[in-house]
């Protein structure tokens, strides 16, 4: 039942932020800074996520084979290998380093 | 008809959209799989695509619930995710404001990759609409089916330790942000960030860690005083 409420809130709260921006358009001109600052703020979100569920599930350390598949799969995507290549390379790697017995 | 349409979009474009929806039916697949793997019931996960609309503030949001860290730390990490979309809203919004139905549809399928590839049309408002809309509908379309796939097939996966699926939704993230680490700034703020949201999941209940990366940002207000005595003068 909460997931419901969350898709719902997250859904309506979604379509008003897209809905935002044509709106504001005109009315308000963000400088430049603004504007970078506002897109940063969603990359700082994002790689905080990333990190931190990589490295804590469940209030401790995961282990290692998480970090190291996401490790690997991050180096692929730095190197702008495509998307399906780099979930499989890092779901492998878990999978091959918790089959060897390292958790 | 077919042909038509086909010479309307472009060969290149087509190739392009062909390229992005192969990659975002499998990141779809994932979100519907891992939902599956954490107890979601697979209408809910089809029904946050169909609704919602954007990929990592589902990740955002399913990961934090999951781990529970609540409705309401769950909801806010999605939305703060999704705020780039007011940017984006913009610079590409003129493209669809026309009549009321094309401007809730287009506000709908305002994303990353439509924004993306309106703005690559440059000045061709014309390619531009296109290039929106067709992204954008392709996208919902590949990202509803694959969720769909993922969260029926991934009531069969047993266990989803085992396969390394539980590094898929960190790995897609870091994905999706490294364009734009590459970027000096938006790395310093990031890391800074990231560190600050370590040390408080040592201590914080998940999902706020991740809020209070936000702080990060204060880097990025170095140098902000000369330019607004730039302004002012």
């Amino acid at each position: 039942m909460t997931m419901v409420a969350a898709i719902i809130a997250l859904a309506v709260g979604t379509f008003l932020i897209r809905l935002s921006g044509p709106l504001l358009r005109g009315r308000l001109t963000l400088s430049a800074r603004t504007e970078a600052i506002l897109k940063a703020g969603a990359t700082v979100v994002l790689l905080a996520l990333t990190v931190t569920s990589t490295l804590i599930v469940d209030g401790g350390f995961a282990g290692w084979a998480l970090p190291a598949g996401v490790l690997v799969g991050g180096v692929l995507a730095w190197r702008r290998l495509p998307l399906a290549v780099v979930v499989v390379a890092a779901a492998a790697t878990t999978a091959l380093l918790r089959l060897a017995g390292i958790a | 008809m077919r042909s038509r349409l086909i010479r309307a979009i472009g060969p290149e474009l087509l190739r392009d959209i062909a390229a992005l929806a192969a990659g975002i039916l499998i990141v779809g697949a994932s979100f519907g799989a891992i939902a599956t793997a954490e107890g979601v019931p697979w209408w809910q996960s089809t029904a946050m695509s169909a609704l919602v609309f954007a990929g990592a503030s589902q990740f955002a949001t399913l990961g934090i619930m999951t781990t529970g860290g609540g409705v309401l730390a769950g909801v806010a990490a999605g939305l703060i995710l999704n705020m780039r979309h007011i940017p984006y809203g913009m610079a590409v919004g003129g493209l669809y404001w026309t009549s009321l139905r094309s401007k809730l549809l287009g506000t709908h399928l305002l994303l990353d990759q439509s924004t993306a590839f309106a703005l690559a049309a440059g000045g061709d408002r014309r390619r531009a609409r296109i290039a929106f809309w067709t992204v954008g509908v392709v996208m919902f379309a590949v990202w509803n089916i694959g969720t769909v796939l993922g969260a029926v097939a991934g009531r069969f996966i047993a266990d989803p330790a085992a396969l390394g699926l539980d590094a898929a939704l960190p790995v897609i993230l870091l994905s999706l942000v490294l364009p734009a680490l590459r970027d000096r700034d938006t790395l310093l703020a990031g890391l800074a960030g990231t560190a600050i949201a370590l040390v408080a999941s040592l201590f914080l209940p998940a999902g706020v860690p991740v809020l209070l990366a936000l702080l990060g940002l204060a880097v990025m207000w170095r140098g902000t005083g000369s330019k607004k005595r730039e302004a002012a003068s």
